[in-house]
C-alpha cells in the first residue's frame, strides 16, 4: 500500500514527505540538521534527551522532532528563538550532570555532547554541578568495557542497544528522578552479570560513559621492551574500517596501509588473523563433516546437531549464560584469534627461534569481547596466555595518530610470512554469513571434489543484512568416502546480533527448524559491525563495510581456505591433519555454563 | 461577610433513585451517540486536573476502528494534597464501575481496568468484593463488559496516563511520546478511554440526572461541581463537593483559619496564590484549575520550606527519562538552596525562572511541564522568603 504524501513547511520551505515521516527526517530532506543525542539509526525512538525539540506553529509545547510525525499543513521552525533557548538550556542541563573533565576522557574529540556544547558555545556553566563523587567511581571489573556513570547523560542508547539489538538487557534503567541511572542487575559489576562484552553499547554511547578497556600503554611498553618479540595479528574486519578513524571514507579498504603502519609502529612481525581463519575453516569444516557422519551414519547420541560456530566470543558468552543446555552444539574450535595465539607461541616461536615467554602476541580486533576472550583460562594452551593484549580498531587508530604517522601517505605493505598468508574465504569472516560461506566453499569441495556451485564462488544466499538467513545446499555426486551425504540437503542458518541469535535458538529449541550448521556472530552485521569498530555505526555504514569485505575477497588470488599454502604447510610440518591430537590440544576447547543472575 | 460558596451533593448522593445499576440499565437503552451528546452538552471536563472534555474523549475513542478497546479508571491519586478519590472509591465505588460500564458500551470496549495507587491497597479487599458483585450483575444484565483492578507501585509519574499504560503493561512507568494519544493507542496500544475516578462518577450522574441539572452549576468555562480535598491550616480539613467557578476569597472565608497567607491550588504541581490575589482568583478552568487539592498556609509557614518540599518531591518523582525534568528539577532544588545559603546571588532565581520556561515547553510530560507552576508563583509572590 502506498503511503500518502504530507505537505508541510519547515523554516518556511515547503516539503512533501510520506505519511509517518518524523519532523527530523523531513528536515533532513531540506538539509536542515537538527541536533540529536538519544536518537540512533539502529534503535527505537526514545525522545528523551529533548535536544531535537522544534517549534510547531500553534502548538503549546515544543515537539521532539525525532518522535513527532509530520502532519498536513504543519509549520515547523527548527531554529527559532524559543527553540534555540530551550536547546541551549537542555545542553547546559546535560553538562551540569556530566563529568566534563574532557581532556582526561578517552572519548575526547569523539564525544557528541562535547560537539554540541562547542556548537552552542556553552561557556561558563550557568547551572550547578550535579556530578556526585559516587558516580565517578568507574566500573573496571570487565576486561572489555569500562562504565563511568559520571559521564552518562541517560540517553538510554545503551539500554536500547542491549535490549533491542542484543536481547541481553545487561544494562537497564534503575531508580527514578535524581537517582535514576543506567545499571545492572542489583547494581553488580559488569563482569558478574550477563553482559556478553559485545561492546555494542560502546558503539552507541554518545559520551565517554561506556568505553573499551584500553591497553594502548601496555602495548607501547611491550614494543619498547627490547627483551620482547612483539607480533601483531589483524582481524579480517579491521582492514575495511580502520580508515574511518583516520579520515578515509567509509567502505575504503586500507589493508596495505594498515600493515605498513603496524610495521612503522615497531611490531616485530605483522601477521594476519586471516591465516588462522583459514585454519579454523579446515578444523571446523572437518568437524562439521565428522559430526554429520557420527550423527547420521553412526547414530551417535552424544553428537548433537546443528553445529554452531564459535568464532564470536560475545556469542559464546551469551550461549553460556542463556542457552547453557546447548553448549555441546558449539563447535569446539577456538576462534581465529585464539588459534593464532596458540600457534604463534608454539609452531611459530619454534620456527623463528624465539622463546614463547619472550613473545608478546597483540591482536587488532573489531571487537571488545576479544579482550575478555584472551583472558579466559581455557586460552593458555601454549603454556602461556596465548594472546596477551587485544586492541580495538579504534585503539590502533589512536596509536597511529600518537606515532605521528601520516596514514594517507603510507605505501602499501605486505604481511610478514609465515602466518601472513590468507584466502578470500578468511577475509569474509568479517561479515555476517562469511564463516558459513568459507566453510561451505571448503566442505563442499572436500565432499564432492568440485567447487561450490555458485557463480564465482559467491554464495549469495548466505550473504546480506537480514537478521536471520537460511539456505539449503544440495549435495550431489559425492566422493565414495562421503557416500552417506549423497543427495543430502544441507540446511544452514545464519544470525547476527544476539537478539536475532536468541530468536534462532528458540526456533531450534522448539524443533521448528532442523539445521545442520548455524553461524552466529554476536554483533549486527558480523565483525564488521563489532563493538571495537570506528564510531559511528549505522545500517548504511555496515553495508558499505560489507561491500568492501566482499570486494577484498574477490580480489584475492586464493579464495578457498584449503588452498592457503601456509595452512597446508602447518598441517604437513606440525599439526598433521585437521582434528589431529595436536590440533585438539592447541586449537580446540570447551565452554562452561554460566548463571544468568 | 457574604459567602457565595455553594456546597453540592452529587458525587456522594446515595438515594435509591440514583442506584448505579438502575442508572446503568436505563442508560444502556439509549444510543451511544445520545449519551455522547449529553456528555458534551453537560460541559463535563476531566476532573484529574488537565480538563479535557470527557464527551469528546469518548467520541474519539468510539470513532476508532479496533476489535479491542479499553476503559481505564485512573485511581493513581498521587498529587500531594489530593485525597478525594480515596473517599469516592471507599464510599461510592459502584458509581465508578457504572461510569466505566457506560463508557465501555459507548466506545465498544469489553474490558475496564482500575489502576489503583499502591498506597490504596488497603481499600482493595472491600473493593474487590463490591466489584465481583458488580461484574456478576453485568453478566446478569447481559452486558459484555468486565472490570479488573491493577495495583500501582507508588510512583507519582504513573498517574500520567501514558506512564500508567506502561506500568500496566509491566514496564517501567515512563511517559510515552505523543502523539499517538490514548484514544488512538493507549493500553496495549489499543484505543483507550482513561478517566479520573471522579470524572467517571459524574458521567454516571449526568446519565442519571441529565445534562441540564449539571450545567446549571458552575460557569460557562467550568460547568458543574467538583470534589475538593481541603488540607493545611484549616479547622475543618476534609472532602467537600463545591460548585466550580468560586472566587478563592470565598473559599478562604469558609475554610481558612483567619490567618491565611496563601493557598496552593492544584497540589504541588499547581499554583500558589497569595492573600492579595484571593479576590481576583477564580477556581475553575478560566482561572486556576485544580484536580481538587487545596492546601491552605497561614502566616506561620515558610514559603521557602513549602517550595523546597515540592521541589524535593519532584526531583525524586521525576521518572528521570527526559533531560528538562530530570536535571531541571534538581537544578531548581539545588538552586534555591544555593541562593538561600548565599552561594548564588538572588538574581540566580531569574535564571531558574527561565529554566522553568524551558521545562514547561520541552519536558516530555505534564510532570516536568508543570514544575514551573509552584516555582514561579512562589518565587514571584514570596521572593524575600526564598532569599533571606
Amino acid at each position: 500500500m502506498s503511503k500518502y504524501l504530507v505537505n508541510l513547511k519547515i523554516n518556511n520551505m515547503p516539503v512533501a514527505v510520506e505519511e509517518g515521516t518524523t519532523i527530523l527526517e523531513a528536515a533532513k530532506k531540506l538539509n536542515f540538521r537538527i541536533p540529536t543525542l538519544c536518537n540512533h539509526p539502529d534503535l527505537s525512538v526514545a525522545g528523551n534527551c529533548r535536544v531535537c525539540v522544534v517549534e510547531v506553529k500553534g502548538a503549546r509545547l515544543l515537539a521532539a522532532s525525532c518522535a513527532t510525525p509530520v502532519s498536513e499543513g504543519m509549520e515547523v521552525f527548527t531554529n527559532s528563538e524559543k527553540v534555540r533557548k530551550a536547546r541551549k538550556h537542555i545542553v547546559e542541563l546535560l553538562l551540569s550532570e556530566h563529568n566534563a573533565d574532557c581532556t582526561k576522557c578517552f572519548k575526547n574529540g569523539h564525544c557528541e555532547l562535547q560537539e554540541l556544547a562547542s556548537e552552542y558555545r556553552i561557556g561558563d556553566h550557568v547551572f550547578l554541578d550535579l556530578v556526585t563523587p559516587e558516580s565517578m567511581i568507574q566500573d573496571i571489573s570487565s576486561p572489555s568495557i569500562v562504565k563511568d556513570d559520571s559521564k552518562c547523560i541517560r540517553c538510554q542508547r545503551c539500554v536500547r542497544t542491549c535490549a533491542e539489538l542484543q536481547g541481553v538487557s545487561a544494562l537497564a534503567v534503575v531508580n527514578k528522578g535524581d537517582h535514576q541511572k543506567i545499571s545492572t542487575f542489583l547494581n553488580k559489576p559488569l563482569h558478574e552479570v550477563v553482559c556478553t562484552n559485545c561492546g555494542q553499547c560502546i558503539n552507541r554511547c554518545p559520551t565517554g560513559a561506556l568505553t573499551e578497556r584500553n591497553y594502548i600503554e601496555e602495548v607501547w611498553n611491550a614494543i619498547y621492551d627490547p627483551s620482547k618479540f612483539v607480533v601483531v595479528q589483524t582481524a579480517p574486519a579491521t582492514r575495511i574500517a580502520l580508515g574511518e578513524d583516520l579520515g578515509v571514507p567509509v567502505g575504503e579498504r586500507v589493508t596495505g596501509k594498515m600493515v605498513s603502519a603496524l610495521k612503522k609502529l615497531g611490531f616485530n612481525k605483522v601477521l594476519d588473523t586471516d591465516f588462522t581463519a583459514d585454519l579454523t575453516i579446515m578444523e571446523e569444516g572437518t568437524e562439521l563433516l565428522t559430526r554429520l557422519k557420527k550423527a547420521l551414519v553412526d547414530k551417535d547420541e552424544k553428537t548433537v546437531l546443528p553445529m554452531m560456530t564459535s568464532c564470536s566470543p560475545g556469542w559464546i558468552k551469551f550461549q553460556e549464560h542463556m542457552y547453557s543446555d546447548m553448549l555441546d552444539n558449539l563447535s569446539t574450535c577456538k576462534s581465529p584469534q585464539q588459534m593464532f595465539g596458540a600457534v604463534a607461541k608454539t609452531y611459530y616461536a619454534d620456527k623463528i627461534n624465539i622463546k614463547a615467554q619472550d613473545m608478546i602476541v597483540v591482536s587488532i580486533m573489531p571487537c571488545v569481547a576479544k579482550k575478555f576472550e584472551c583472558e579466559r583460562p581455557e586460552m593458555r594452551d601454549s603454556g602461556y596466555q596465548d594472546v596477551d593484549y587485544v586492541l580495538t580498531t579504534r585503539e590502533l587508530a589512536m596509536m597511529i595518530k600518537q606515532a605521528g604517522i601520516d596514514f594517507h601517505k603510507l605505501d602499501e605493505d605486505h604481511y610478514d610470512s609465515i602466518l601472513g598468508e590468507s584466502s578470500g574465504a578468511a577475509v569474509i569472516f568479517g561479515a555476517t554469513g562469511g564463516v558459513m560461506e568459507a566453510a561451505l566453499r571448503t566442505a563442499y569441495e572436500i565432499v564432492t571434489g568440485r567447487e561450490v556451485p555458485f557463480t564465482n564462488l559467491n554464495i549469495q544466499p548466505v550473504r546480506g543484512m537480514e537478521g536471520i538467513k537460511d539456505a539449503t545446499i544440495k549435495i550431489k555426486n559425492v566422493k565414495p568416502e562421503w557416500s552417506f551425504l549423497e543427495g543430502v540437503d544441507l540446511h544452514v542458518a545464519i544470525a547476527h546480533g544476539l537478539a536475532n541469535a536468541r530468536q534462532l535458538m528458540e526456533k531450534v529449541r522448539r524443533g521448528e527448524a532442523v539445521y545442520h550448521f548455524i553461524e552466529v556472530m554476536g554483533c549486527p552485521g558480523g565483525c564488521l559491525g563489532g563493538g571495537g569498530q570506528p564510531i559511528p555505526t549505522s545500517p548504511e555504514i555496515r553495508k558499505k563495510r560489507a561491500e568492501a569485505i566482499y570486494s577484498e575477497d574477490e580480489e584475492m588470488p586464493i579464495r578457498k581456505s584449503h588452498e592457503n599454502p601456509e595452512v597446508l604447510e602447518i598441517y604437513k610440518e606440525f599439526l598433521g591433519e585437521p582434528l589431529s591430537h595436536k590440533s585438539h590440544d592447541l586449537l580446540h576447547t570447551h565452554y562452561k555454563p554460566r548463571k544468568r543472575y | 461577610m457574604e459567602n457565595n460558596l455553594k456546597k453540592v451533593d452529587i458525587i456522594f448522593e446515595d438515594s435509591d433513585k440514583c442506584a448505579p445499576l438502575k442508572v446503568l440499565e436505563k442508560t444502556l437503552k439509549r444510543t451511544a451517540d445520545d449519551i455522547i451528546l449529553d456528555l458534551i452538552d453537560s460541559g463535563l471536563k476531566g476532573r484529574g486536573g488537565a480538563g479535557f472534555p470527557t464527551g469528546l474523549k469518548w467520541k474519539f475513542t468510539r470513532n476508532e476502528t479496533s476489535d479491542v478497546k479499553y476503559v481505564i479508571c485512573n485511581a493513581d491519586e498521587g498529587e500531594p494534597g489530593t485525597f478525594k478519590d480515596r473517599e469516592i472509591l471507599d464510599r461510592v465505588p459502584e458509581k465508578i464501575f457504572t461510569g466505566m460500564a457506560i463508557c465501555g458500551y459507548v466506545v465498544g470496549a469489553k474490558e475496564g481496568y482500575i489502576y489503583l495507587r499502591g498506597e490504596y491497597n488497603f481499600l482493595l479487599k472491600g473493593l474487590l468484593k463490591k466489584l465481583s458483585d458488580f461484574n456478576a450483575a453485568l453478566k446478569k444484565l447481559n452486558v459484555d463488559f468486565q472490570i479488573y483492578f491493577k495495583s500501582g507501585s507508588g510512583a507519582y509519574v504513573c498517574g500520567e496516563e501514558s506512564a500508567l499504560f506502561e506500568s500496566m503493561e509491566g514496564k517501567r512507568g515512563e511517559p510515552r511520546n505523543k502523539p499517538p494519544y490514548p484514544t488512538v493507542a493507549g493500553y496495549n496500544s489499543k484505543p483507550t478511554v482513561i478517566n479520573n475516578v471522579e470524572t467517571l462518577v459524574y458521567t454516571t450522574m449526568i446519565c442519571h440526572m441529565g445534562p441540564e441539572k449539571f450545567k446549571a452549576l458552575g460557569t460557562s468555562d467550568s460547568r458543574g461541581s467538583k470534589v475538593f480535598s481541603v488540607s493545611g491550616d484549616t479547622p475543618i480539613p476534609g472532602i467537600y463537593e463545591l460548585e466550580l467557578g468560586m472566587p478563592l476569597h470565598d473559599f478562604v472565608n469558609e475554610f481558612g483559619d483567619g490567618d491565611t497567607k496563601a493557598v496552593q491550588v492544584g497540589g504541588a504541581s499547581g499554583h500558589c496564590v497569595p492573600r492579595k490575589k484571593f479576590n481576583d482568583t477564580i477556581i475553575g478552568f478560566e482561572g486556576i484549575p485544580t484536580g481538587g487539592s487545596m492546601m491552605i498556609f497561614n502566616s506561620s509557614r515558610s514559603m521557602y520550606n513549602v517550595l523546597h518540599d515540592y521541589l524535593e518531591f519532584f526531583a525524586e518523582e521525576s521518572c528521570g527519562q527526559c533531560t528538562p525534568c530530570r536535571v531541571g528539577c534538581q537544578q531548581l532544588l539545588k538552586g534555591i538552596e544555593a541562593v538561600k545559603r548565599g552561594e548564588r546571588p538572588p538574581a540566580y532565581l531569574d535564571d531558574l525562572k527561565k529554566l522553568t520556561g524551558t521545562m514547561k515547553i520541552a519536558a516530555k510530560c505534564g510532570l516536568g511541564q508543570s514544575v514551573g507552576n509552584p516555582f514561579n508563583s512562589i518565587i514571584d509572590n514570596f521572593r524575600e522568603e526564598i532569599i533571606y
